[in-house]
Parts: C-alpha cells; sequence; structure tokens
C-alpha cells in the first residue's frame, strides 16, 4: 500500500460526546473511484472534510497524495478538489464568474468555458448562482470541484436530493473521470450508486468500517443468494420462517422479514402453504437481487434508509 | 496576491448587485448630507464646512455595519468553508474586505465633498491630500473594526446587536452628529476615548483650518495603529466554519482593540487639546454675523430634541 494516494489509519475523531468516526481506515490507490456508502451520520463527511484539511482529527494518521492535510495544507489544496456537502455560493454571483473566480485560485487549471459546456451549464453561464435549481448547483459544485485538474476529487453525496435524471447526468461525470484515471472519493447513501460507479467500497456504520471491497466482493458475502422481503398480515416466529425451504438468514425489519434463499421459488411456494395452513395472508411480497443492502441489513439488521 | 485582487474584483461587482449596497452605502449617506448641508446649516457656506468633517465621518464609520454582515453571512450560509477548501488564506479573504468597502466608500465621500464646493459653496476642504489621508485611513479602521464585530459573534442576529451597540455612542457621543463642544461635560471626556472623535476632529480642523497633516498627526497615527491590531486581530480570530464558536479566552483577546484610544484618551482629558479645538470650531462658526442656527444647536442644555427622525430611522434600516 506503500503507493496509496489516499491513506487512512485508525482515524478517530469526537464532537463533544459525539464519537462521529472511531478508527477508520482505508486506503485508495491512484486512479481508483472509492465509495464511502453508509447512513446519515455515519461518519462520511466528518472523514472526507479531514482529508480535505477542514477539520482536524482527534488520533489516526492521513495522508493525500503523501501529504498531511493538518501540516502541508496550503500544497495540499492544489491538488485537490471537493465539493462539500454543506456549502454555497453567494447569490449574486454568476456561474462563469464563479468558476472562473476559482480557476484564479490555482496554479494549474482547466478551461472554465469547457468545464461549463461539459456539465451542461452552458446556457446558464450568465444567471446567477441564486437562480439555478438544486440540480444545477451540484453540477456547478462538481465542475468546481474539477477547475483544477485536481489529482485527487472528494464527492461529498454530490447526487443527494436529486432527481434520478439529474442524478444519472453526475454518473456519467463520474465514470468520465474513473475514463481519466483520475482518483475520487465519493460518499454516498445510494446503493445503486455505490455499486454503479465505485472500484471498491467501504461501508461505514457509526464511524466504523463495516465491511470493504468491490461491490463484487461484497455481494459474493451473501452467498448468492436472493432477498425476499415478505409483510404478513400477523405475525410469524422468526425459527418458522427459517424453516422454509431454502431459506438461510431471516430477519425482522421495520415489520417486515427479510428472507435470504438460495432457491427462492421453492421458497416461496413453502411460504405460501405455510401461510395458508396459519390463515395469515401475505400484505407484500418483493424480491430483490443481491445488493450492498443485503450486506448492510446482514452487517447491522438495520436498512440503510428507508 | 493574486488571490487577493481576484476576490476584491468579486467582492465590489457583488456590490453593485446588492440593492442593500446601494441603498446603504450611496443613498442613506447623501440624504445625511443634504438634510445636515441644506437643512441644518440652511447652505450658509460657513455652517456647512463646520458639518463637513461629522458628515463625512458618519459616512465613513458606516463601514464596519456592512463589512461585518456580509462576512458573518457568508460564514453562516458555509460560503467561507467552500473557499477553505480552495488555496485561499484567511489574509486573502480579510484584506480583500477591506480593500474593496474602501473602493466602493471612497467615492461617495469624493461625491460629498465635490457637492459642498460646487453646490454648497464651501470656501475650503483644507489640503486635498491631507484629507484624503485621513478619509482613507478613517475607511480602513472602520473597515477593519467590522471584521472584528464578524469574528466575535456567532450569528446574525448577535453581529447586528453588537453593530448597534457600537453605532450608537460612535455617532452619537464623538461630535459626528451633535458638535462635540455642545454635549455635557462628563459625555465630551467619555467621547475622547471613542475612535470616531478623533476621526470627526480630524476632519473637521483639516477642513476648516486647512489644518496641515503634520497637526493632525494624533489623528492619524492613532486610527492607522488601531486599524492595524483590530485586523490583526481580526485575521487571529478568523474562522471559516458556521459551527466554530469563538473561545471564550480569545474573547478577551479583543479587548485590547480598546487599548489605543484607551490610553490616548487619558491623555487627552488630561491636555483638553481636542476638546479646545472642538470649541474653537463650534465658536467661530456659532458667532459668524448671519447665524441661521441648525435645529441641532437650537436648544442649549436639550440634546435629545434634538436627534431628527432621519437618524434613528436609518439605525433601524440597517438591521
Ligand atoms: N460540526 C459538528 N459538531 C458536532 N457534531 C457533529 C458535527 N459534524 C458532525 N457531527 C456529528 O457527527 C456524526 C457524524 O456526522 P457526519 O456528518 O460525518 O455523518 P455523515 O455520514 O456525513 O452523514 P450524512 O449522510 O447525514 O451526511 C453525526 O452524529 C453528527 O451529528
Ligand atoms: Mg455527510
Amino acid at each position: 500500500m506503500a503507493n496509496a494516494i489516499l491513506q487512512v489509519e485508525n482515524l478517530v475523531k469526537h464532537y463533544g460526546d459525539v464519537h462521529a468516526v472511531r478508527g477508520v481506515s482505508f486506503s485508495v490507490e491512484e486512479g481508483e473511484v472509492f465509495g464511502l456508502l453508509g447512513p446519515n451520520g455515519a461518519g462520511k463527511t466528518t472523514t472526507v472534510e479531514i482529508l480535505e484539511g477542514l477539520r482536524t482529527l482527534d488520533s489516526g494518521r492521513v495522508s493525500v497524495c503523501g501529504l498531511d492535510p493538518e501540516r502541508d495544507s496550503d500544497a495540499l489544496k492544489q491538488e485537490i478538489g471537493a465539493s462539500l456537502q454543506a456549502t454555497s455560493l453567494p447569490d449574486k454571483i454568476r456561474v462563469i464568474e464563479a468558476i472562473r473566480l476559482f480557476a484564479s485560485f490555482y496554479k494549474r487549471h482547466r478551461d472554465p468555458q469547457e468545464l461549463l459546456k461539459r456539465f451542461g451549464l452552458d446556457d446558464k453561464k450568465n444567471s446567477f448562482y441564486s437562480q439555478l435549481s438544486g440540480g444545477q448547483k451540484q453540477r456547478l459544485a462538481v465542475a468546481m470541484a474539477l477547475v483544477n485538474d485536481p489529482r485527487v476529487c472528494f464527492l461529498d453525496e454530490p447526487t443527494a436530493g436529486l432527481d434520478p435524471q439529474v442524478r444519472r447526468e453526475i454518473y456519467d461525470v463520474i465514470e468520465e473521470l474513473r475514463r481519466e484515471k483520475k482518483t475520487v472519493l465519493l460518499t454516498t447513501h445510494y446503493i445503486e450508486e455505490a455499486e454503479r460507479l465505485c472500484d471498491r467500497v467501504a461501508i461505514v456504520d457509526h464511524g466504523v468500517v463495516i465491511a470493504l471491497g468491490t461491490p463484487r466482493e461484497l455481494k459474493a458475502r451473501s452467498g448468492g443468494t436472493t432477498r425476499i422481503e415478505a409483510r404478513l398480515s400477523k405475525t410469524e416466529s422468526n425459527g418458522t420462517m427459517k424453516s422454509l425451504e431454502g431459506v438461510v438468514d431471516v430477519r425482522e425489519v421495520d415489520d417486515t422479514y427479510v428472507l435470504h434463499s438460495k432457491r427462492p421459488p421453492q421458497t416461496i411456494v413453502s411460504l405460501v402453504k405455510h401461510l395458508e395452513a396459519q390463515g395469515n395472508e401475505l400484505v407484500s411480497l418483493e424480491i430483490a437481487t443481491p445488493s450492498l443492502e443485503d450486506v448492510f441489513i446482514e452487517l447491522t439488521g438495520r436498512r440503510l434508509r428507508d | 496576491m493574486k488571490n487577493f485582487a481576484a476576490l476584491t474584483r468579486m467582492r465590489v461587482q457583488l456590490a453593485f448587485r446588492n440593492k442593500m449596497f446601494f441603498f446603504f452605502v450611496i443613498v442613506m449617506p447623501l440624504v445625511f448630507f443634504f438634510l445636515y448641508a441644506g437643512v441644518f446649516a440652511k447652505s450658509v457656506p460657513r455652517i456647512v464646512s463646520f458639518y463637513l468633517g461629522p458628515v463625512l465621518a458618519f459616512n465613513v464609520m458606516g463601514s464596519f455595519w456592512g463589512l461585518s454582515a456580509t462576512l458573518v453571512m457568508f460564514r453562516e450560509q458555509g460560503i467561507l468553508r467552500r473557499f477553505h477548501v480552495a488555496p485561499v488564506t484567511a489574509s486573502d479573504l480579510l484584506a480583500s474586505s477591506i480593500v474593496a468597502n474602501y473602493v466602493l466608500t471612497l467615492p461617495t465621500v469624493t461625491l460629498e465633498l465635490v457637492l459642498a464646493r460646487l453646490i454648497f459653496h464651501v470656501p475650503s476642504i483644507g489640503n486635498p491630500i491631507s484629507l484624503f489621508i485621513l478619509l482613507s485611513i478613517g475607511i480602513l479602521s472602520f473597515g477593519s473594526l467590522g471584521l472584528v464585530v464578524a469574528s466575535v459573534t456567532n450569528t446574525m442576529q448577535e453581529t447586528q446587536v453588537l453593530n448597534q451597540l457600537l453605532w450608537l455612542p460612535l455617532i452619537f457621543l464623538s461630535g459626528a452628529t451633535f458638535p462635540l463642544a455642545y454635549l455635557p461635560r462628563t459625555v465630551q471626556r467619555f467621547g475622547l476615548f471613542l475612535p470616531a472623535t478623533y476621526l470627526v476632529n480630524g476632519l473637521q480642523q483639516t477642513i476648516i483650518h486647512s489644518a496641515t497633516l503634520w497637526s493632525r498627526y494624533v489623528e492619524i497615527l492613532s486610527l492607522a495603529v488601531w486599524a492595524c491590531l483590530t485586523f490583526f486581530l481580526s485575521a487571529q480570530l478568523f474562522r471559516w466554519e458556521p459551527e466554530a464558536k469563538v473561545p471564550r479566552r480569545t474573547k478577551m483577546l479583543v479587548a485590547a482593540t480598546a487599548i489605543p484610544f484607551l490610553l490616548l484618551g487619558i491623555v487627552e482629558n488630561v491636555s483638553d487639546r481636542i476638546l479646545r479645538e472642538a470649541y474653537t470650531a463650534f465658536e467661530s462658526f456659532t458667532s459668524a454675523p448671519a447665524t441661521r442656527r441648525p435645529p441641532s444647536l437650537s436648544m442649549p442644555g436639550k440634546p435629545g430634541e434634538a436627534s431628527n427622525p432621519s437618524r434613528s430611522s436609518q439605525n433601524q434600516a440597517r438591521q
């Protein structure tokens, strides 16, 4: 791991008595798109902003491009680009002015006009920041993160709160970054996003990494099972549910039985038969292909988000 | 240096797009100017020239309102932290605030001087260079005061309360609204501890007695020292993050900004130099032949009643 561009070892951070990050370790290779996936309050933003040099750590060690974010912050800032989770620009700044202003801060920078074109903001370039839609603001934030052609790009929930259409546009941009062999550290609580975009994912919960690997590796942990989510009108014991054909694991999450099955058709048939015999009824039934959600449920007994 | 220039340009641009800016930095001072020159001084050139210094000082001191409010807003909205991930330093941001404010305040001040000469036929504005230097130091120092206000307050509400608390004594106890000579003795004594008093007196003496730059060294030096001190402190206390609160310990540091005028106030209270100057200036125009005294001077002993509504409404509007 000597050539890792991002290194995080036993990172710890608390705010008063809130333990936001409790010993996080991971490292990211140059050219990798790495995801931090986790629910609200997991400590993703805290971790990322320590790497950006915006917050100070309590203990542990981090390095970005071989630099210490706290000590070498001037040099570091030339190398990184970031779109922050909680930020804004002055209301009355025009899009083109904002991107030109930020371009002027760096030794090396991309052509602002070209960046705006690429992010579909060309026709908005003379609009005030306050006139942009949420999606346009988000695209501008990502464009601005790239303005210095950074070695490492931090994108903190770049698609939060966006509609699927706009979200896909941001995906395209990130995929392009991957083709350009940029290192990207992405945080998200969308499973789809982590699976689709990331070379490797660290699943974070309550300030610790609970799983780390490629999306494929992580999914393989659930043993190639299929997830069946059933809501019943009357409760059943976990034991009976587990005895259904093909079922390897049962959890009750928010009034729903989440079954992991090796042979889904047989499981469903035996579930229906069992319910008929008990005079119980199916309220809803959902079958999902294995995803990182299963990994999360398996490890925490909770859903990533509802 | 490059960042500083780019940020200054941005601030000036943003100000021009802001209606509040036009109101407070251009319209309000001019209304105030015409009120004093045209109404209170009844366009009598000698009286206008007596009031010109205080009116200019009033305009210059307003700097700290806008500066503190903008900086706190930038911090609260998370705009500052966006600059922080870029290679922008606290000094870049602070210095650009100060310089942008200077560039934006100077034209109104200049316009007031030009109007005083052309419309109100003020006999002389003294040495223009002395006046320019004094005005510049005034704008820069009161701008720095705004940066300190932004540093020691956590929310916009706190900022506005502190601004108000500073503004009232600065304008009422310094000679900026009522001539210093006209204030009660104890108030005069207190006024000598305020930077505003030195700005007002310096400008007034320069205008009506064509005082040389050298003779105004006390005012210039004290305001310059104060400007450096406040700027330095604001850089020490600067916070990028909205959540970062002012540590109590550093709040004490701010008391240091009062030191220069605390010391100078003691000296001036002993020597009475400023007060004597203020009396001479006051008498030289009240004893003038065709005295048509402005209302604020026509009711001795009751300065409170002389207060005109425009001032208090301005204070409210600024909130
Ligand atoms: N400046 C702060 N002061 C106090 N507590 C904080 C601060 N920032 C974060 N926290 C707390 O630390 C924990 C982790 O927060 P963080 O923002 O890192 O989570 P996150 O994973 O980014 O969550 P989200 O998905 O909601 O953005 C939370 O419990 C949060 O309340
Ligand atoms: Mg976050």
